[in-house]
């Protein structure tokens, strides 16, 4: 009873002292922190057992604690360290240490010392581990004091001894983090066996536990030295064979940490020179270990395996020899040499006949080896991939595949040689292996010509099911070279049997052709009368101009035509019909050409595309001047301005319509103009200068304009990629010049004071936010309109609303147009629907109530993060509209700029009785701080002058693709 | 030394009729218990009167390990254990317990029924032959007894195919049936932990080839079929029931679907739909591709393939069979051969082997006429492709399973005699260990070095521990004093006191004494004290005591003075010391006999 006395006693008091220690340097945080450290005491004090003590600092831990109080808790936590006996509770302390020191802001050097001690008389090996990670959480919180660094390192060195793995474990992590090569450590203490020497740098003291007999320790002991490279640190190069003698560890984890270890020897000693062991040769280091990492692809645990695959493709370095070995897999039977079916399919190529294994014997083994020669298992390098692509987890064929890739991209030599064993992959049973390796195809095809027995191959996957394939085909055949014309015909062929089957595919197959033909104009010569179906004698029927099978054939001749100027003499007569045809209605398709005899289309194509670059030049010229005439405007009369206006925006419309380089600038230029224009209309209104009551028209269409103007600055915002923050800025002006129209329409209509006073004040924080975010802008404004109000901002907050609102009327009417300047490159986000194509008569029937799935394909340009800003929008014919937000997993990403939309939508309805059609478009979503919708929500709630948004707008959206109408019918459920 | 033994009864440097017995640490196991394809008579089993003359096995064997369900590993099962005598436990894979049975009877049904013999085992013994089946898990360890266990690991070849390690104290033997080592369309690859045995017995079909790339194989495959089927044409491919059938169906299903083809696949009824079953049941047998997607479609339950019907053969259009058996000398395969080997548009793919006589045989080798029964002739017009899909590991496979397992001596079973020659000759090279291929009948014996595992007492341990450094460095043995008790077949490292304790001994004292002669002009004490300097400056680090009672001590070495009764400067020196301390004590006594330097005062 007197211990228990004693110890409320000690409780009371230490309360008590507690908090005045802690008031003293927290001044200016009021009540949060003194309770905090204080009440954790008086916890830890009232915990009557462990258990309790325990739980007091589980609840501890879940709370953040701020920077300043984190000295008063450590030190309390400390203090109960030293009375704790529980190992659990000592255990929690450290780690809270650890946490507590991680505090943003809390530099951890006061602590060091009184962690360092505690170490000394811990007992508990799991404690002792913990306090070593706590120790590591503190070192690497401060990087810049070599002193306390070394005391780390040399408490790290001390406990290297224990007997417990945890501890050797974090004390070699702690040197790996900590450790430099130049510190050199003296061993002292109750070291086991001889301390060599005493001094011992970091470096060599990690490698001792290479050999350590639990292999948690090994693990850790490479690691270590993998964290010392990952420093910067220079790996001396005499643990390589200890590190490869790792690699036929019993353990996992050790073995695929050795394979790290082995990869960044040779990348840091590449050329130095090992021996072989058991003969007296020498190779480079690098060779050896892309030999020994080669050797761990068929290794037990499959870990490994992807782990050494995934390395053997950054060797880049390796000795060409040692590379092609990997392909290599010497085939017998029955002790005869027999040729892979890779080499027979050469053979018969080579050899003229094109046919493979009709006979039993086909592969009969040829010459008999001797047997001594025969290695079974081959040293080094040997069949590596051809292991690797055969593996049985997809993770080792997919990390087999890259790292082909990898090496194929540097050596072109080694390119040729695995492209059978890509073509394989082409063939494997899942799917993402399949994919990728054709897009590893794709990625050397710069490198390859394919044969046509491999071409065959490629070519029989366009019949796969699944859309990604064939479009990754497609993207691969647009980069291939072929050898001749027999697998032009082949490709096309099976092209044309690909759209028949697929006629989803066009535009990708098509698209496809195009770059097949632009690549072999000679090989396609000699095809074309058999391809147009062209006789020397006769005329031959007119094909269907409709036919996507006949316009895939037009594409590929017309842009091997394009590089071969005595093909149009082939051509008949409808071909130069249906040319021109194309050449309008599939322009990107079909190139421009030379045609003998046909002067009007020659004269209008040479337009486009006589001086390319030259073209471009002088469109962007006349955009710059079409620019710098408008910032003339304040000289001229206001009619006079509104016709250059006028102008302006219709000539770059134009000439974004003519120039694709620069329809982004234009487009964006122009819609900033009209913005202007709005604008200066609005303010130019009569109304200003007749009493509110005689102008509510006038108002009306001001309000619109206000409205329409903040509409135009999010799509200048949004739609366009490319801006910088001086544009940003300039939109983001013009919109609060809007908003202060629309103040000042707002306090012409009405006569309430209260709101008026709510809208003044939004408008001042606008204003403020807008000072806030562009004060590097600022500048560039000069004599703007904002450049004004900022300097009447300190009269307008102390003002009344009403004079605040004259006094935003008289600067918004004098305030000049703005300066827009143009940055390098800007891009409009476009989408466009492929499917549906709109043009289908037939309704598509379901009943109603129950969902029917409309499939979507469309592309998007220009779109950032596509996953979260597109959206799909439907739109019933009663006004309904639906948003519908697609699956991340819906995207994919052809190319750079360039997204792919495929997915589904479920339309549903009640009953209909005509069939009738919905529309569907695809929205971008943006939100800004001060988005429209949260503006809009403000005015629109007693506005009665202030018209509704446009039906088809959604709150924070901008639709910008063109709507597809689809035919739908619900149908009344039967009964 | 303890010896393991093997005699193969079958398989021994010949193919067919698996059969081993292991003897190891007393105990007698019988791995695989098969049938011979090749014989109709009494070699068809294997020998059992080796093992006893008359009577039943089940005093002579410990356990029967049938490591899957090919006849050629199981045929013989019922026979032995039902009409020899064997009422001990079996052992196999769940998989292999459930289609073992399903084969038995059609052997069975074939062998009575069809050909007519008697005296062969009845259903009825297949049944209670099942009976006695103890089921393995993979990587479950068994206890057969308090010594014996088995623990199996999977090894691709069929569905539920499984390598045996069987261990008794510390030696063991890894029996590895038929494996493959490369993955197929339906089972993954053979594996092995770092199991170190004392023997792997591996079978060896494929010792001297190395095999091209599976993926080459499947694709031509692939293609003659698909190109085949867009002719308009008809494939036929005879196949045997069980195993290729399952990864062959796979493999056109999936392409099927991927190809978004239409033409119909058959597959002719029987044995293969009751195996289907069982394959549709054990996805976790089966490879990664299978396991991960059997959620959304067991890959077994076929899309495309659905049962042959004899009516099919005549309908028009593509179509492709798969018909039993497998070498087209009997039954719907050839019936149907015969129907389509007039149209050359049509195709039949061989995917095996087959053997010669067979018509199979004949038209590989490019024979366009055959002779039928009753004199008639059939014109082979169709196309034939021949394909191998063989399921067992090559020359380089084997070797990785080496590799992998690391054995210190190694047995070749299930080969051809020559070809395992070859093997032998290039595991010995390569991995420097003994390798051994054992005829039919011939024991083979290894010697093994087993580790005797002792307990030590935590005391005892833990003073060592004091003594040399608080970590044991694994590189370097360390001799420790101690005593080895032997109990009730248990053996104990216990110090020599708690030994004494336990056996309830006395401690006995030892102690040499020694007498040593020294020339020494001073009186007794003098000289007495004189060693006691000259130790003392000698000996650091020890405690060196001059006691009152006339004798140095040095640590508990006694050394007292005593001079000859004739010559007073010729001293004696008695030198004592336990047995502990007889280093020490040997030493002094040589130091002192070299006499004491005069410059001590």
């Amino acid at each position: 009873m007197a211990a228990h006395l004693k110890k409320r006693v000690y409780e009371e008091f230490s309360k008590v002292v507690q908090i005045p220690h802690e008031e003293a340097p927290s001044k200016k945080l009021r009540l949060s922190k003194p309770s905090k450290s204080a009440a954790l005491h008086v916890d830890l004090c009232k915990a009557s057992n462990s258990t309790d003590a325990l739980q007091y600092l589980l609840q501890f831990a879940r709370k953040p604690v701020e920077v300043e109080s984190v000295e008063g808790v450590v030190r309390i936590l400390l203090e109960h360290y030293y009375k704790e006996t529980d190992n659990s509770v000592r255990l929690k302390i450290a780690s809270l240490l650890g946490l507590l020191s991680k505090t943003q802001g809390f530099t951890p050097d006061c602590i060091v010392d009184d962690a360092i001690n505690t170490l000394s008389n811990e007992k508990s090996h799991q404690v002792l581990a913990q306090l070593l990670d706590t120790l590591l959480v503190i070192g690497s919180q401060l990087p810049d004091t070599p002193t306390i660094r070394l005391r780390l390192i040399h408490v790290a060195c001390k406990h290297l001894s224990d007997t417990y793995f945890g501890v050797r474990n974090k004390c070699l992590q702690l040197l790996g983090c900590l450790g430099t090569l130049e510190t050199v450590v003296n061993r002292d203490g109750p070291a086991p066996g001889p301390s060599q020497g005493g001094a011992r740098d970091v470096q060599s003291i990690i490698s001792d536990y290479f050999g350590d007999q639990d292999p948690r320790v090994r693990t850790a002991a490479l690691k270590a030295m993998l964290q010392l490279h990952e420093r910067g640190m220079k790996i001396h190069q005499v643990i390589y064979e200890q590190a490869c003698r790792l690699l036929s560890d019993d353990y996992e984890q050790v073995r695929s940490a050795a394979v790290q270890m082995v990869w960044v020897l040779s990348l840091l000693y590449p050329e130095s020179i090992v021996p072989i062991p058991s003969s007296n040769e020498e190779i480079r280091l690098v060779d050896d270990a892309f030999g020994k990492i080669s050797h761990m692809v068929s290794d037990g645990s499959w870990m490994v395996r992807v782990q050494a695959a995934k390395t053997l493709g950054s060797m880049l370095q390796v000795s060409p020899h040692f590379l092609v070995q990997t392909l290599d897999k010497k085939l017998m039977s029955d002790l005869r040499r027999k040729r892979t079916a890779h080499e027979r399919a050469k053979e018969l190529f080579t050899s003229g006949e094109f046919s493979s294994g009709r006979k039993w014997a086909d592969d009969a083994p040829k010459e008999k080896l001797d047997r001594n020669t025969v290695n079974l298992i081959a040293s080094g390098a040997c069949g590596a991939f051809v292991h690797g692509l055969e593996d049985e987890m997809f993770e080792v064929r997919i990390a087999a595949v890259e790292a082909l890739c990898q090496l194929a991209r540097s050596s072109p030599s080694f390119a040729e040689k695995c492209l059978d064993f890509l073509v394989d992959m082409f063939n494997d049973e899942i799917e993402e292996v399949r994919l990728q390796s054709i897009h590893v195809l794709r990625e050397i095809s710069t490198h390859i010509t394919l044969r046509e027995d491999q071409l065959d191959t490629v070519l029989a996957v366009l019949e796969d099911s699944s859309r990604d394939i064939r479009e990754a085909l497609h993207e691969l055949l647009c980069y291939t070279n072929v050898s001749t014309k027999e697998c032009i015909q082949l490709a096309l062929l099976e092209l044309l049997k690909n759209l028949n089957k697929y006629p989803t595919d066009r535009n990708s197959v098509w698209k496809c052709l195009k770059f097949l033909g632009s690549r072999h104009p000679t090989l396609v010569l000699p095809l074309v009368p058999e391809l147009l179906s062209t006789h020397p004698y006769f005329d031959t029927p007119e094909p269907d101009m409709d036919d996507p099978a006949y316009i895939a054939v037009l594409v590929l001749v017309f842009n091997a035509a394009k590089s071969c100027p005595t093909m149009p003499a082939l051509f008949s007569d409808h071909t130069f019909r249906h040319y021109a045809y194309l050449r309008d209605s599939l322009s990107h398709l079909v190139p421009p050409l030379r045609l003998p005899g046909r002067k009007q289309v020659f004269g209008l194509d040479s337009v486009d595309s006589g001086s390319g670059s030259a073209s471009v030049e002088s469109a962007q010229l006349f955009l710059q001047q079409s620019l710098h005439r408008v910032s003339t405007i304040q000289n001229l009369e206001a009619p006079e301005a509104r016709e250059l206006l006028n102008f302006t925006i219709r000539d770059l419309q134009r000439l974004g319509e003519l120039q694709t380089e620069l329809a982004g600038a234009a487009d964006f230029c122009a819609t900033f103009l009209r913005c202007q224009l709005l604008l200066m209309k609005a303010l130019q209104e009569k109304l200003w200068n007749v009493a509110v009551p005689l102008c509510l028209k006038q108002n009306v269409t001001a309000t619109a304009a206000a409205q329409q103007i903040l509409e135009e600055t999010y799509k200048l915002e949004f739609l366009y990629s490319g801006l910088e923050s001086r544009q940003v800025a300039t939109i983001h002006h013009v919109r609060l010049q809007a908003k202060a129209l629309q103040l000042i329409l707002y306090a012409r209509s009405r006569q309430g004071l209260d709101p008026l006073i709510s809208c003044c004040e939004k408008f001042l924080q606008d204003v403020e936010s807008f000072q806030r975010l562009f004060l590097s802008e600022l500048p560039h404004l000069q004599d703007s309109f904002m450049d004004r109000v900022c300097e009447l901002l300190p009269r307008l907050t102390s003002c009344k609303p009403v004079e605040m609102v004259k006094i935003l009327q008289s600067t918004l009417r004098q305030s000049g147009l703005l300066q827009l300047s143009l940055p390098e490159q800007i891009h409009r986000a476009t989408a466009t629907i492929i499917e549906p194509t709109g043009e289908s008569d037939n309704p598509l029937r379901f009943t109603s109530g129950l969902v029917v799935a409309l499939d979507i394909d469309a592309t998007l340009e220009h779109v950032n993060d596509p996953q979260n800003t597109v959206k799909v929008q439907v739109l019933y014919p009663d006004g309904q509209s639906h948003v519908i937000h697609p699956k991340p997993g819906d995207f994919r990403k052809p190319g750079p700029h360039r997204h792919r939309l495929i997915t589904q939508v479920y339309l549903s309805h009640t009953a209909w009785t005509e069939p009738s059609q919905v529309e569907v478009r695809l929205l971008l979503a943006y939100s800004s701080s001060s988005s429209s919708s949260s503006s809009r929500l403000g005015w629109s709630d007693g506005a009665d002058g202030v018209i509704p948004p446009s039906e088809a707008t959604v709150e924070g959206t901008i639709p910008f693709s063109k709507p597809v109408k689809v035919y739908i019918m619900p149908k009344p459920a039967r009964r | 030394m303890p010896e393991i033994k093997v005699t193969p009864l079958g398989a021994g440097q010949d193919v067919g009729r698996s059969c081993i017995l292991v003897s190891i640490g007393g105990k007698n196991i019988m791995l695989d218990c098969g049938m011979h394809m090749g014989y109709n008579d009494d070699r068809r089993f294997p020998d059992f009167s080796y093992i006893t003359q008359n009577g039943r096995l089940t005093d002579f064997l410990d356990c029967v390990i049938i490591s899957h369900f090919h006849l050629d590993h199981c045929g013989a099962l019922p026979y032995m254990s039902e009409m020899v005598g064997y009422d001990g436990p079996i052992y196999m894979t769940h998989p292999t317990k459930a289609i073992c049975p399903i084969l038995l009877e059609d052997f069975r049904k074939i062998t009575v029924d069809k050909k007519g013999e008697t005296n062969f085992f009845t259903s009825q013994m297949i049944k209670d032959c099942m009976k006695k089946v103890v089921p393995l898990n993979l990587h479950q360890t068994v206890q057969v007894d308090d010594e014996l266990e088995l623990k199996a690991y999977y090894a691709g070849h069929v569905l539920g195919a499984a390598m045996v390690l069987i261990k008794v104290g510390s030696e063991s033997v890894v029996y590895t049936g038929d494996y493959n080592m490369t993955p197929d369309r339906h089972l993954g690859a053979a594996w092995i932990d770092k199991c170190r045995p004392d023997i792997l017995i591996s079978e060896s079909t494929y010792a001297t080839t190395i095999r091209d790339s599976k993926r080459c194989r499947e694709r031509d495959f692939l293609k003659k079929v698909h190109e085949s089927i867009e002719r308009g044409g008809k494939v036929l491919i005879p196949v045997f029931a069980l195993g290729r059938a399952q990864e062959l169906c796979i493999l056109l299903e999936t392409f099927w679907e991927r190809m978004n083809l239409k033409a119909p696949i058959y597959f002719s009824t029987g044995l293969t739909e009751k195996a289907n079953h069982y394959y549709k049941l054990f996805i976790t047998w089966t490879n990664q591709k299978i396991r991960k997607t059997f959620v959304q479609r067991n890959m077994f339950e076929f899309k495309h393939i659905k049962a042959f019907d004899r009516s099919y053969a005549d309908n028009p259009g593509p179509m492709v069979v798969f018909a039993t058996p497998g070498m087209l000398h009997a039954g719907q395969s050839l019936q149907i051969f015969k129907k389509w080997a007039g149209n050359e548009k049509n195709m039949v793919i061989m995917p095996g082997y087959c053997v010669q006589g067979t018509i199979g045989h004949k038209i590989l080798n490019g024979q366009r006429k055959l002779e039928m029964e009753g004199r008639s002739t059939l014109d082979v017009k169709l196309q034939v492709e021949y394909m191998s899909f063989s399921a067992h590991a090559d020359a380089k496979g084997i070797m990785q399973l080496i590799r992998m397992a690391e054995p210190r001596n190694m047995l070749l079973v299930h080969g051809e005699a020559l070809k395992m020659e070859f093997l032998k000759g290039k595991i010995e090279q390569e991995f420097n260990i003994d390798c051994y291929m054992p005829a039919n009948g011939e024991t083979i014996t290894v010697s093994t070095n087993p580790s005797v595992p002792v307990d030590i007492s935590l005391n005892l341990l833990k003073r060592e521990m004091a003594l040399g450094g608080p970590l044991p460095d694994p590189k370097k043995p360390r001799t420790m004093h101690g005593t080895l008790i032997m109990k009730e077949n248990s053996m104990k490292l216990v110090s020599s006191e708690q030994a004494l304790k336990e056996l309830g001994l006395n401690e006995h004292q030892l102690r040499f004494t020694c007498r040593v002669q020294l020339q020494d002009p001073h009186s007794d004490l003098d000289t007495l004290h004189r060693i006691y300097t000259h130790l003392k400056s000698l000996l650091k680090g020890y405690t060196i005591q001059h006691v009152p009672d006339g004798t140095v001590m040095v640590e508990s070495i006694v050394i007292k003075v005593s001079s000859s009764a004739e010559d007073p400067n010729n001293k004696v020196l008695l030198l004592s010391w336990s047995y502990q301390d007889e280093d020490l004590g040997s030493f002094l006594s040589s130091l002192l006999k070299k006499g004491l330097p005069s410059g001590l005062c």
